[in-house]
């Protein structure tokens, strides 16, 4: 099998896609965000409770290819219990991460966690179903409109 | 000297592969496998030839100097109109309007054509195939004029019901725009009897003919079509260029599209006089350079048996199609009878993108995605799906490794 390709699928990515993690919808959210990529019609819906500036709970819904959705399964253990100083940090190392720019403010365990996705950046066309759930998140948390990546 | 007699043996047609350069370049390391000629096909070195010579040698703006080269230009470019008249059969080359695609063309007759002649509540009838290059134009008029547009579903073979079409032809319906062949199913429509029946009632129709002209021999006239849309770049021709086959009537009634140069008789500080069509519709410098290679392209396709391409291409789908029956997981969208040559297909627990992907390291070029035609996409129920493609310079080995490469993906994604 081809190098990238095996580092792209590999069985931690197609497991959280095929077993989502924190999959579903959040009563009493106080964030939500919705991302739509209209090239291939992914789509991730993020719900967050944040209380006392920490992400005391957080969901996904979403459709779309295995890139798409194990990202944003990853991204919701990644973040839940973190404060949200600490998730901005780590979404912007994780863009970091996939686009194979220097990631160097992701440290340690996190950056051992996360390093299963930077076979992305191996795969230009990829990358933006990679960032879709994180610019959703990134969204959700300001407050904004409706994240698109394309 | 004796009569010869006809030879009755059945055409064998061998891809032109040598005549594009593109299909021996190698993708990661492996053979370039080009299944993505829906999208857009490659250009024969007869065509990128024809461009470069133009461009080096014959080349200046068309319309105006009176100087030599000025003049050889417009003779090209004109020429260029003649041949696309021959290619369509039109009855004059002033029908034809040279626009920047097939994109142009359709919003050329919604702004030009059918803007000023409809109402609130007066209707468009399309199909749930068409690309949305033949829905947008149409929402245009519905935002901003309440105009209705009336959806006809297909079957669930990707066949059109003519008689469903028909019915939804009424006292309001102003025009019939359909697809001549779907980019995402390779239905075929009856278009020369939608023609017969909307004329009937008194309608108007559009083909959008960009996949249509591309698999089989365009016959506007035989048609009755009163719009012809189609576009150079899936004609083996360059970018930029397309054009609209319009009946002279239609064109003469309809108000200029784009101001600028060359589509004025007189301007003055009070007032403004157009030219007739087409230049009337071909404001600016028109594409000049790619008239040529489009010329070209027309040229190249007619120098072939096109019965005899449409039949190797038909060859490849039906290769294709039986190949794919074995997997279980893989659902064919799109089997009416007399199909063009595209494969379109979802996968169950296989997403079109990490698909494709797969494929792709496996030098095999597919589409995935809603291929600009979501309303079909939501009426069979999926977000996306793969897009093998056929034309004329494919092989059999290649379809052999798009099947390959799908069991590869099969394995790769689902293990």
């Amino acid at each position: 099998m081809n190098d990238d390709l095996r580092e792209l699928y590999q069985e931690v990515i197609l497991d959280h896609s095929r077993h989502p993690r924190h999959f579903g919808a959040l009563a009493g959210a106080t964030h939500s965000g919705q991302g739509y990529n209209p090239l291939c019609g992914d789509r991730v819906a993020v719900y967050l409770a944040v209380d006392g500036g920490r992400i005391a709970d957080i969901k996904f819904e979403g459709k779309g290819c295995a890139i798409s959705q194990a990202s944003a399964s990853l991204m919701t253990d990644m973040l839940v219990g973190r404060t949200i100083a600490e998730a901005e940090k780590l979404m912007g190392g994780f863009l970091h991460l996939v686009k194979g720019e220097d990631a160097a403010d992701l440290q340690g365990d996190d950056r051992e966690r996360l390093n299963v996705m930077a076979g992305v950046s191996a795969f230009p066309m990829r990358v933006k179903c990679a960032t879709l759930a994180w610019h959703t998140m990134k969204s959700a948390l300001e407050g904004g409109a409706a994240a698109k990546t394309e | 000297m004796m009569a010869q007699l006809k030879q009755v043996r059945p055409t064998v047609f061998e891809p032109p592969r040598a005549d594009f350069e593109i299909l021996s370049r190698a993708i990661y390391g492996k053979p370039l496998v080009y299944l993505d000629s829906a999208a857009s096909a490659q250009k024969p070195r007869q065509v990128v030839d024809a461009m470069n010579a133009f461009a080096a040698n014959d080349y200046a703006n068309v319309h105006r100097g009176v100087h030599y080269l000025s003049a050889a230009a417009t003779q090209a470019y004109e020429a260029a109109r003649g041949t696309m008249q021959r290619f369509l059969n039109a009855a004059q080359a002033d029908e034809i309007v040279f626009t920047k695609g097939g994109t142009e063309a359709i919003n050329l007759v919604a702004y030009s054509w059918l803007a000023p002649r409809i109402r609130a509540g007066d209707e468009i009838v399309l199909t749930v195939m068409e690309h949305h290059s033949n829905i947008v134009p149409w929402h245009f008029l519905r935002e901003r004029q309440g105009a209705v547009l009336c959806w006809v579903d297909v079957r669930d073979d990707g066949s059109l019901d003519a008689d469903a079409l028909d019915a939804a032809i009424g006292a309001k319906t102003k025009l019939v725009a359909v697809a001549h062949m779907s980019n995402v199913l390779g239905t075929v429509t009856p278009l020369k009897d939608i023609v017969a029946r909307a004329h009937a009632k008194g309608v108007p129709v559009l083909a959008d003919g960009c996949q249509g002209a591309v698999h089989a021999t365009v016959d506007v006239r035989g048609l009755d079509v009163d719009f012809y849309a189609l576009t150079g770049h899936k004609l083996y021709g360059p970018t930029g260029i397309g054009a609209l086959y319009a009946k002279r009537a239609h064109l003469e009634a309809m108000r200029p599209f784009n101001g600028g140069g060359e589509m004025i008789r007189e301007v003055t500080r009070d007032f403004v006089t157009y030219a007739d069509p087409p230049a009337r519709f071909e404001a600016g410098t028109p594409p000049i350079i790619e008239s040529v290679g489009l010329a070209a392209a027309l040229d190249y396709v007619s120098s072939f048996d096109r019965n005899a391409v449409k039949a190797h291409e038909a060859a490849l789908y039906s290769h294709a199609r039986e190949a794919v029956r074995e997997f279980d997981w893989l659902r064919v969208i799109g089997d009416a009878a007399g199909k063009g040559a595209i494969l379109s297909f979802e996968s169950a627990g296989m997403h079109a993108h990490d698909v494709a992907t797969v494929l792709d390291r496996e030098g095999v070029a597919v589409r995935a995605g809603h291929h600009c035609a979501q309303p079909l996409m939501e009426r069979y129920g999926v977000a996306s799906t793969i897009r093998a493609s056929f034309a004329l310079y494919n092989t059999r080995e290649e379809v052999d490794a798009l099947i390959e490469g799908l069991h590869k993906a099969r394995k790769i994604l689902t293990r």
